[in-house]
């Protein structure tokens, strides 16, 4: 039926029977869409007297919100902390290839590197929306060098530096620029933090805590100046100990500012966290956990040797290691792969699984209004995904963007 | 009058919904030769507008090219709030159907002149010819849309002051909060319903047993303002068994029979 032309000319798409993700669960309800955001049906019907010029049937998939990837180092032999003259096709390659995993934005993160490559890769990521070209990039995570050399994991020692007499200032002249930088990960404990914490929170970026030997009071100062995520839970940080349970006391510490909700990013691949622990932190604190894959170049290739960085990994199934160690060194796993595992992991319900990978990081990162639900005037970015939590559609801003084929490759 | 008994609450929707599907089938309706139906809100018709969604998803009934205009609608409710009578109808019927959205009327309780609202809502029933089958409910003060105890049985529409009895039952869609339930309504007269060719009346539950009782088995009194469909040529009253409860049981083997 034709649709009242008064308000907008645009076509309008009614996505149905399917079920949708919204209101913390999942409703039998259509979708509805129009230039690419997601429209209210009764105000169109009331307001425009306006109809859906094409129905779309899902046959009964789930729709959900797309999925939001903070931390993700590269994939598909690009590493985004290598300078090389293809940068740009390679992280254009990266984002379209995360779309078939149902990640439609996403921060390209940086390793502890030399000033010489931030300044060479940061100003060519741009800030974008995403499209049929690829998923949207929100922004860089740089994650250090201003972090523990105690808590390096894979990332090179020498990079590694604690902050110089002005440590905004020496932040700065070590990226270059912030113009295109969302998360910064530092260690708390480090001299000049409190200042650089509040710095950036001013500037809209937000701070994670990561790679630290930080115990509780520390981290909770650093929360009280603006920092509101934590880089990957358990990994890189003092493990829990119930006379200083470290950074992972966050979860429940009772010092977070009124208002205020502490994040943590979790890589539920099986292999970064035993299930347990995984459950542990879900169970304490189910709001704060926004899964990450902390995919490394490797992710999407066949085993075997990779660069992160300054760094040579080695690839074997779904382990990742430094080369010739037994250190872990990011992961392989896709996306979707971590919220079928953490929804497993944890028996808990399909919405809650959706929500750790899509809502959660929109509300990390405020952003919620556009991203991260399906709720009425948001970006129209959403998955069709089966029972089993595959996707089997990717759709940024109302068009396909992303389609499972027949072979289901 | 027809009154129609079934045993309980689904069979008396699925009669009900049968009827309005089979009357708009056998009117064949078409481009420029419109239907008009009258809806009613409440617990009442929802098994009813199930039924109906359910005919139109088989294929079996289109309402392409059905006109329908609402009893009702609260006054200063805000068009979204999930009580208006305008979310009631789209989550419970039009969202589901293929009515045409120039076609679906209901008053606006928030518009800036509610008599003129009223007003013009006459003139496009008479436009659209009249109403073919008006379908309602009543209230467990017998009262038909919102024609409260003592409106005029020759009422048109208009404003209405709700009635005690109404606010209270109306309580429990508001957090059971007195303070927050509307005291106004807009709403069609009972002589508006009268004017329509055929009035169908869906009363179900012993609660309104009573209510029945005074509208069918005593006068034509505007205390309970269904009973005037006593003059009306053709009524159909559908109900369930436990509707009739007051009901003398002369008249119930009457029309069971």
């Amino acid at each position: 039926m034709p649709s009242n032309k008064s308000v907008s000319d645009a076509p309008i798409a009614q996505f149905t029977n399917c079920r949708i993700l919204r209101g913390r669960r999942l409703q039998r309800e259509d979708l509805w869409v129009r230039e690419g955001k997601i429209l209210n049906p009764e105000k169109l019907f009331f307001d425009e007297k306006g109809s859906a010029d094409i129905q779309l049937d899902c046959k009964g998939s789930i729709l959900a919100p797309g999925f939001i990837d903070v931390q993700i180092n590269g994939g598909f032999g690009v590493d985004f902390s290598l300078p090389t003259d293809d940068f740009k096709s390679g992280i254009d390659l990266v984002s379209q290839k995360i779309l078939s995993h149902g990640v439609t934005s996403f921060c390209p993160t940086l390793v502890t590197s030399p000033p010489t490559v931030y300044h060479q890769i940061l100003p060519q990521i741009s800030v974008r929306n995403g499209g049929a070209h690829g998923a949207g990039i929100l922004g860089a995570h740089l994650e250090g060098p201003f972090i523990s050399k105690e808590k390096k994991g894979a990332h090179p020692e020498h990079c590694i530096r604690t902050f110089k007499e002005n440590a905004f200032q020496d932040l700065l002249a070590t990226y270059g620029s912030l113009d295109r930088v969302r998360i910064v990960t530092l260690a708390p404990e480090i001299k000049g933090s409190s200042e650089v914490i509040q710095e950036l929170t001013k500037r809209g970026i937000c701070v994670s805590l990561g790679h630290s030997v930080a115990n509780l009071s520390q981290a909770e100062e650093a929360v009280q100046h603006g920092a509101t995520f934590i880089t990957h839970l358990f990994n890189a940080m003092l493990p829990f100990h119930h006379r200083d349970p470290g950074i992972v006391g966050l979860l429940t510490s009772d010092k977070i500012p009124a208002g205020r909700r502490v994040f943590y990013g979790m890589i539920s691949d099986g292999i970064h966290t035993n299930p347990a622990a995984l459950r542990i932190a879900h169970r304490a604190h189910p709001k704060g956990l926004v899964l990450v894959t902390d995919a490394i170049a490797g992710m999407g290739l066949a085993p075997g040797r990779h660069t992160l960085g300054q760094q040579m990994v080695e690839i074997d199934g779904l382990n990742t290691y430094i080369a010739g160690t037994k250190t872990l060194s990011g992961s392989v796993a896709t996306m979707d792969m971590c919220v079928r595992h953490f929804q497993e992991a944890t028996a808990c319900s399909v919405e809650t699984a959706l929500e750790a990978a899509s809502l959660h990081p929109a509300q990390l990162l405020g952003i919620e209004d556009k991203k991260g639900t399906l709720n009425y005037d948001s970006d129209a970015d959403f998955l069709m995904l089966s029972d089993s939590l595959h996707v089997q559609a990717t759709y940024i801003a109302g068009e396909e963007v992303w389609r499972q084929d027949a072979l289901g490759m | 009058m027809r009154l129609v008994i079934l045993e309980d609450y689904d069979q008396a929707s699925e009669w009900a919904a049968k009827y309005i599907c089979n009357r708009i089938i056998q009117f064949k309706p078409s481009q420029g030769r419109y239907f008009t139906l009258g809806l009613p809100t409440g617990n009442t018709p929802l098994g009813c507008y199930r039924k109906l969604i359910e005919y139109h998803k088989n294929g079996d009934l289109s309402f392409k090219y059905v006109k329908t205009f609402n009893m009702d609608e609260y006054v200063g409710l805000p068009r979204n709030h999930p009580e208006s009578y305008h979310s009631y109808m789209w989550n419970n019927f039009f969202k589901h159907i293929d009515i045409d959205p120039n076609n679906a009327h209901i008053l606006d309780g928030n518009a800036p002149d509610l008599q003129a609202e009223c007003d013009a809502f006459e003139k496009k029933i008479e436009e659209a010819g009249g109403i073919d089958l008006f379908v309602g409910g009543i209230g467990p003060d017998g009262h038909i849309a919102f024609n409260e105890p003592g409106s005029s049985l020759s009422s048109r529409t208009r404003l209405k002051t709700l009635a005690m009895d109404t606010i209270l039952a109306n309580a429990k869609y508001f957090d059971g909060d007195l303070s927050k339930v509307p005291t106004m309504a807009l709403t069609v007269g009972v002589g508006t319903v009268m004017d329509a060719r055929e009035v169908m009346i869906l009363i179900t539950g012993a609660h309104k047993a009573f209510a029945l009782y005074k509208a069918i088995e005593e006068g034509v009194n505007h205390m309970w303002t269904v009973s005037a469909f006593q003059q009306h040529p053709r009524t159909i009253f559908v109900c369930d068994e436990d509707a009739t409860l007051e009901l003398r049981v002369k008249t119930v083997k009457y029309f069971k029979g």
